[in-house]
């Protein structure tokens, strides 16, 4: 979609005022920077689903849009998550990290700070792996996707 | 052209690049520069409404009735919240407007300053699209994108907010010739592929029905709908915003489908094996429940410049992206190229069907009533302004009365709110469709609930010299609300009693006007005929007619299309 002020709260705007949900969405400026690149996680039937494009297609701003789900592709989101860290766990923890090939970005004595990236089930797993009440807080980004091999969404 | 003009001074000199002759609006703070701009010249003329909603209706009344974009202008705030409701009108309908609103200055912006909303916020759920212009630069190219955007794909308002220091910078003006968008590039043609399918299923069709919506209207395609239904012989029927679009005096025409659509148009919807749906949306006061629509099995052919109206509330077999005029046009080669005719036995089977369908005859009501009959009075509208008038109306039993009953045969003849059904829309829409037809005659058909939304635009009406003809169909109710509530809600009519009524005479005269009131049936036909001979005045004519009279035939809301309450 363009990169201009607005646009994004059109998108959203869309999704409420037509009933749709949004389960995630992220949305940065492209190489090109007039442009920006939305990933955007809906649930819906066949039905709903081609409607949300047809409509977001209606979108002034909306340059173009395409259906991940359609082909292969890759999704990946990001997430930091803080988790208290002391005595034994500390090592157990670190372990935990290395399986889901996380990294540690920031310690104190009494936690971590772990940089998880995959696709969102990855890091529900690795969440619920972590003992419950060690989780102090997370932040998680919503997925982005991009189609898999040679083919690419251009504009 | 090394001189640099204001953005007021471009904001005129876009419109009159455009060719716009007539704009509607309310001054205020923050449109100052730009009004001031508009007295400096005399190309672009103003009409200044009483409320700036009536400026919007105005706007859309002229656009409607002469396929230009119609263009507002209004203040920042309460000037933009007024107008929402005329905004959302025209969204609705699919109508194309430009609003230019003036907002506070940039640097105030989001201050809570006097006179500030969030105008495209506020707008942006009932626009094709809007701009905010922060910078004087691009104030040129943001007009142009605005009337290229609001006249193209599927018509709509399109609103551009001009802070108030934007109006007062200078820059350099060049009014761009041609405008292109990598984001917005809207299909006229139609797949040909499509097309020829549409054209093999037309001429397998056993039971056809042709559905024309307010598209054809839209894309101009009233002769080309007509040309395609008289060379297949197929019934045609038109949905409230489509009236017009083929000729409602002709033996093909079934009338008016949906709600208050007539028995034939309904039933031949419901039981066609063939439907073709031009510039139409399938909208639940046109083919009610639509589970039960689907009971029946049928083929579609839709044709739609929409893809998003297209298998939204209906799954459809033959679905064509495209202008209406392009793909009729193509769809007509097509036919009249091939030697194959649809199957002539069938047609006249299902003409004789239709025919049976005919003889319930709907729309009867009681002709020798003693006290004035709703429908009689726009009967007698019909012949005698042969058919030939512009007619406006505002929104309930008096607006499904005159679509059921005044026989459109002219596309851009009958103006209505008939997605938003705004009460209101009447009088100052008819502003704007005789603003742009200065010779033609203009009749609003309302009622004493809705006419009072607007009363104020009477004095508008005045200052311009707007001769209309207003059929105020007063039966002391809010005619529709309390049909619902004899049908649905028991008799129990809440609030739905108009108390208090002004005297409408004196009313209009103090505007400066003829007022009439007229409350015997034998009265109607010469009253109508006094009013239409008052050529250069407003005539404000209260017709007290029966309280209890209803609109059938009534499909009732959640109730299938053949499940209707006849009279």
């Amino acid at each position: 979609m363009e990169n201009e002020a607005g646009a994004l709260s059109r998108v959203a705007g869309l999704f409420s005022a037509r009933g749709y949900n949004i389960e995630s969405l992220t949305v940065a400026p492209t190489e090109d920077p007039t442009l920006s690149r939305m990933t955007l996680v809906t649930i819906g039937s066949d039905e709903v689903v081609e409607q949300v494009t047809k409509q977001l297609n209606k979108l002034i701003e909306v340059v173009k849009i395409i259906d991940l789900n359609e082909g292969n592709h890759i999704e990946r989101e990001l997430m930091l998550v803080k988790v208290r860290a002391i005595g034994s766990d500390r090592e157990e923890i670190k372990r935990l990290v290395e399986i889901f090939r996380g990294c540690i970005v920031d310690v104190t004595d009494k936690s971590y700070t772990i940089e998880l990236t995959g696709t969102s089930s990855k890091l529900d797993a690795f969440l619920e792996a972590v003992e419950r009440n060690a989780v102090l807080e997370t932040v998680r980004t919503g997925a982005s996707g991009i189609g898999r091999g040679e083919w690419i969404l251009k504009v | 052209m090394s001189v640099e003009l204001t953005g007021a001074e471009i904001t005129i000199r876009c419109l009159q690049e455009e060719g716009v002759h007539c704009i509607f609006g309310y001054p205020g703070g923050a449109v100052l520069f730009i009004y001031d701009e508009l007295f400096k010249q005399d190309k672009v003329r103003h009409i200044l409404v009483r409320h700036e909603q009536a400026a919007i209706h105005a706007a859309d009344g002229y656009a409607r009735s002469s396929n230009k974009v119609g263009v507002a202008l209004v203040t920042s705030g309460p000037g933009v919240t007024n107008a929402v409701t005329g905004i959302a009108t025209a969204y609705m309908d699919s109508i194309p407007l430009v609003v230019i609103s003036g907002q506070v200055p940039t640097s105030a912006i989001g201050l809570d300053a006097f006179q500030e909303v969030d105008t495209v916020g506020i707008t942006r759920p009932c626009v094709k699209h809007n701009f905010l212009v922060k910078d004087v630069t691009e104030l040129a190219q943001t007009i142009k994108k605005a009337f290229y955007i609001a006249s193209t794909g599927r018509p709509g308002p399109v609103l551009v907010d001009i802070p108030k220091d934007v109006s007062q910078q200078k820059t350099k003006f060049a009014y761009p010739d041609k405008i292109t968008m990598r984001s917005y590039n809207p299909v006229t043609k139609g797949h040909s592929r499509q097309i020829k399918k549409a054209a093999e299923l037309i001429l397998s069709a056993k039971r056809p029905v042709i559905y024309a919506g307010g598209g054809v209207i839209l894309s101009d395609a009233a002769p080309q709908l007509t040309e395609l239904v008289q060379m297949l012989n197929f019934p045609c029927t038109n949905t409230l915003m489509g009236l017009g679009g083929y000729p409602a005096t002709d033996k093909q025409s079934l009338g008016m489908l949906g709600m208050h659509g007539t028995y034939e148009a309904n039933m031949a919807m419901q039981y066609c094996d063939v439907l073709v749906a031009v510039g139409a949306r399938f909208d639940d006061r046109v083919i009610g429940n639509p589970k039960h629509f689907s009971n029946e099995n049928r083929k579609i052919i839709h044709i739609d410049i929409d893809p998003s109206s297209i298998s939204k509330r209906v799954k459809v077999d033959v679905p064509i992206v495209g202008d209406v005029l392009d793909v009729l046009k193509e769809l007509i080669k097509l036919l009249k190229a091939g030697k194959e005719k649809p199957d002539q036995t069938a047609l006249k089977e299902w003409w004789k069907q239709i025919e049976l369908w005919r003889e319930r005859d709907c729309l009867k009501y009681d002709r020798e009533s003693k006290i004035i009959k709703p429908q009689m009075v726009i009967e007698k509208l019909f012949s005698i302004t042969k058919g030939d008038a512009f007619i406006t109306s505002d929104v309930g039993q008096h607006q499904m009365w005159a679509a059921q009953f005044y026989k459109f045969d002219k596309p851009r003849r009958w103006i209505n709110s008939g997605g938003l059904g705004t009460m209101g829309f009447g009088m100052p829409a008819a502003m704007g469709v005789q603003l742009a037809n200065p010779k033609g005659k203009v009749a609003c058909i309302t009622g004493e609930a809705s006419i009072q939304m607007c009363i104020q635009e009477l004095s508008t009406c005045k200052q311009y010299k707007l001769p209309l003809k207003i059929i105020n169909l007063n039966n002391r109710y809010m005619g529709m609300v309390r049909q619902w509530q004899e049908f649905f809600h028991g008799n129990r009519y809440a609030e739905s009693y108009m108390n208090a009524l002004p005297d409408f005479v004196k009313l209009a005269e103090s505007y400066g006007h003829v007022g009439m009131k007229i409350e015997r049936p034998e009265d109607v036909e010469s009253a109508l005929k006094e009013a239409f001979k008052l050529k250069d005045q407003l005539v404000f004519m209260d017709f007290i007619t029966d309280q209890t009279e209803n609109v059938f035939p009534m499909v009732p809301g959640g109730k299938g299309l053949s499940e209707m309450i006849l009279v």
